[in-house]
């Protein structure tokens, strides 16, 4: 853990506010009534057993569980006090503003640069070919990838290692200049070296972004997080700083958990 | 060691059954290796018996005949006028070419068989020929044109059996009246003779047989079946004895008839049929069928016989000898059959070639990919990609599925039915075909295309969602190039069927008797036209032999086209990998 000893989120404004959400698919509710605050600038991890609700909450923040069908979402969510369930906010827009990593490397079957180059092309971020390359190199910069791909961008970003692609993947993410990335199990498929290349640079990013990560390993929640939710069987049961979380939680479903009774 | 007796039981059950395992999988290997070369040696077979069979179609004997194109002729108004050049008499001219090669042919029946060697259908592509060159009248000209189907097939060696016999003597004729007495110096007909005297020998031997048999037969019988039996039984005893009686008549002659080979004797530009062959070996008569004039102890002579006996063939001697006799003074050349591929169906096998049916095919399958393929694509992302899935949707998907199981002929008469009946569109024209056969391809391409779709990740998908591309964005950036290349085999499979499809034509008129091909433009999709695999079906249905062959190599030409269309499909399939 850093030196930080007290709560950030007593300093830190609210990114992400959730009040009462609840999401059914197809009429079987898999979260009931969290409501939780999330600090800017911070890394918040959500852990908890297979089924918790834990990644149905994430998909919320970027409404990805509109793409599935039979999905329904209740209760409030803002980011930056907007409502982003709101009729007038569109999916497209939010989910340029709030990125999002997934368990397994997904990089696009095109080159690096290609890849990274995708999303400041849709939105058009850039007006001319400089200054997308610029925002390229920025966003491989702040993805610790610049070094390793800088001679290869034209190369296929398939070709890459699994943790260079999961790098590839939030370079990729941050290409857009989001406000909040999402982070689902992003080092499950990886190794113990990539996974702490990862986990280091989960730290850097934490100065500028506000990141939320989904993980099973209790571990990697205890090292990245400054606060941690613990969700289980669809409810939220505790949340906090991460210290307190794991070296006293309240809850005995907390202690249960993180002490692996369960789970 | 200790815990070695706690594993040797599961050794042991394990190694029990590892030689049934391995056995298993040998004889699967072997079983999966005997269809591969099962199916390679079918094919192989395949191909080799279309290739024998079409190869000869692609060669054919043209007669080079010097035509003099006399204005008063070909031009009778004397304004060389299209209308006037229209009327000409090109039979006229082309006869008198071929009369002027034999001129001792003077009986009208002769004639007529004479300008057998040619098709009369040849007089228009002379008239052609000067309609598009006004500046041949007058003049002598060149003309090449297809020998007859028949005397082709004949040159190829594919009509008759027949071989030239070694000679040893010198060759005299000498005339008297119509018959020629025909003698070497050598007994060079003595073999043939003994030869046919077995033949002879043999099918009264034959006839004998049959005699008893039928008289056997009839004895277990009563009333006029028996009588009938017993009356065919006796003429077979007659005939056989007639045959006897001429065969041991002492030093008689053997008459040579229509049921034994022919045998002609060439000599110095002249032919002579044998009629029959004397005792003596030495001597036979026979008749002109080539020149008149007596020979005199001529070395240089060829003894030709041919095996298939004159009632079993389609060409007289006569033919034989005038299309020998032309061959040898360099008038019949072998050439590339460009026939072939320059001119629509014709009822001549000579002329009939595939370029009509090859542009009806090409016409069709333009109308049938512009049509299938996108409306199929199309279809398939949206039920893919957008569709709410519910039981409409769903219905809508054993629809298609059951689709694509529907027998062809029933899109035909749905064509029938709605695009000549409804719409009134034109029969027998590619535009008609090609609708047909995009009703029938469209099940094929929408499931191949909803496959490809759907084995693209969805992690690609939620990955462009993710970055915030909308869902078209999603779609068309990435999931679509990434199913391109399934999309395309699909496509590609639905296609070649249908281009290989006859039977929902049958309905909408395609397979008319065409002698036009359709222009390879605009106004070609509404032309009367047919298409390959029809054309294979009309020719293989062909009276003449000679469609035998071209029916072949129309299936070569169909191969080749179908090679050509799955190797742009695979050029395309790579290029789209590659981008990726």
């Amino acid at each position: 853990m850093t030196d930080a000893i007290h709560n950030p989120a007593d300093e830190l404004p609210i990114k992400v506010a959730a009040r009462d959400v609840t999401v059914s698919y197809s009429g079987k509710q898999a979260l009931h009534n969290v409501s939780i605050d999330i600090p800017d600038r911070s890394v918040t991890a959500f852990i908890g057993p297979s089924g918790c609700g834990k990644s149905t909450f994430l998909r919320c923040l970027n409404r990805m569980n509109d793409t599935i069908e039979g999905a329904k979402v209740g209760g409030s969510l803002t980011i930056d006090g907007q409502e982003i369930n709101d009729k007038s906010i569109d999916p497209v827009v939010l989910r340029a503003s709030v990125g999002m990593v997934f368990q397994k490397p997904n990089p696009f079957p095109k080159s690096i640069y290609d890849n990274v180059a995708y999303g400041p092309r849709i939105h058009g971020l850039a007006l001319s070919r400089p200054e997308l390359d610029e925002i390229v190199e920025n966003a491989l910069h702040k993805a610790g990838l610049w070094a390793e791909v800088s001679d290869r961008l034209a190369h296929p970003g398939t070709s890459l290692s699994g943790g260079q692609q999961q790098r590839l993947v939030i370079a990729r993410a941050i290409a857009v200049n989001p406000e909040v990335i999402l982070m689902d199990e992003p080092c499950s498929a990886l190794d113990p070296i990539a996974t702490a290349r990862i986990e280091e640079l989960i730290d850097e990013l934490r100065e500028n972004y506000c990141i939320i990560i989904v993980t099973h390993s209790m571990q990697q929640a205890a090292r990245v997080s400054q606060q941690t939710a613990f969700f289980h069987m669809g409810n939220l049961v505790e949340y906090g700083p991460t210290e307190d979380i794991f070296t006293n939680p309240r809850d005995t479903r907390t202690q249960d958990y993180i002490t692996g009774r369960f789970g | 060691m200790t815990d070695t007796p706690d594993i040797s039981p599961i050794r042991s059950a394990v190694s029990k059954n590892l030689g049934a395992r391995y056995r298993a999988e040998l004889r699967f290997r072997a079983a999966g290796l005997a269809a591969v070369a099962a199916a390679v040696g079918i094919l192989i077979v395949l191909l080799s018996s279309i290739v024998s069979g079409g190869l000869p179609a692609f060669t054919v004997n043209e007669l080079e005949l010097t035509v003099d194109l006399e204005r008063e002729v070909i031009d009778p108004l004397g304004d060389g006028s299209e209308e006037s050049l229209r009327r000409g008499g090109y039979s006229r001219v082309l006869q008198s070419a071929m009369r002027a090669e034999f001129p001792e042919v003077q009986a009208r029946r002769d004639l007529r068989n004479l300008f057998s060697l040619y098709t009369a259908l040849n007089a228009t592509r002379l008239m052609d020929e000067v309609l598009e060159n006004p500046g041949l009248i007058g003049s002598r000209h060149v003309f090449t044109m297809p020998l007859a189907d028949d005397l082709d097939l004949y040159l190829k060696g594919l009509l008759v059996e027949d071989r030239v016999l070694d000679t040893d003597g010198a060759l005299s004729l000498s005339v008297e009246g119509d018959a020629v007495t025909v003698r070497s110096s050598a007994t060079d007909f003595r073999d043939l003779a003994g030869e046919f005297a077995r033949t002879l020998r043999a099918r009264a031997t034959l006839l004998e047989v049959e005699a008893d048999t039928l008289a056997e037969r009839a004895e277990g019988l009563s009333g006029n079946d028996a009588e009938d039996m017993l009356y065919d039984a006796e003429l077979n005893r007659r005939r056989a004895l007639d045959i006897r009686a001429t065969l041991e008549r002492d030093a008689g002659p053997l008459a040579l008839d229509a049921s034994l080979p022919s045998v002609l004797v060439e000599v110095d530009g002249r032919a002579v049929a044998l009629t029959s062959i004397a005792a003596d070996g030495a001597t036979a008569s026979g008749r002109f069928l080539l020149g008149s004039e007596p020979v005199d102890a001529m070395s240089d002579w060829t003894l030709y016989v041919i095996d298939t006996p004159a009632e079993r063939r389609r060409v007289s001697d006569q033919l034989i000898v005038w299309t020998r006799a032309l061959e040898a003074r360099g008038v019949i050349s072998s050439a590339f059959n460009t026939y072939l591929f320059a001119n629509a169906d014709s009822r001549e096998p000579e002329l009939a070639g595939v370029k009509g049916a090859l542009f009806g095919s090409i016409l069709t399958m333009i109308i049938t990919i512009t049509i299938s393929v996108p409306i199929g694509v199309f279809t398939a992302l949206y039920l893919e990609e957008y569709a709410p899935k519910n039981r409409f949707t769903a219905l809508i998907e054993v629809n298609i599925n059951n689709l694509a199981a529907v027998p062809s002929i029933v899109f035909g008469l749905l064509g029938l039915a709605v695009f000549i009946n409804a719409f009134g569109l034109p029969r027998s024209a590619p535009l008609v075909g090609g609708l047909v056969l995009s009703l029938m391809t469209l099940p094929t391409v929408i499931i191949a295309t909803r496959a490809a779709l759907k084995a693209v990740p969805q992690s690609i998908r939620q990955a462009a969602l993710a970055v915030g591309a909308s869902r078209t964005q999603t779609v068309f950036h990435h999931v679509l190039p990434l199913a391109a290349p399934g999309i395309l085999t699909g496509s590609i499979i639905g296609l070649a069927q249908a281009m290989g499809e006859t039977a929902p034509l049958l309905m909408i008129g395609m397979v008319a008797f065409i002698a036009d091909a359709p222009t390879l433009g605009l106004e070609g999709f509404t032309q009367p036209a047919t298409v390959m695999p029809v054309q294979i079906f009309l020719w293989s249905d062909g009276a003449e032999r000679a469609f035998e062959a071209r029916t072949a190599a129309a299936i070569l030409v169909l191969l080749a086209l179908m090679i050509g269309f799955n190797a742009l499909a695979i050029y395309l399939r790579r290029r789209f990998e590659r981008r990726w």
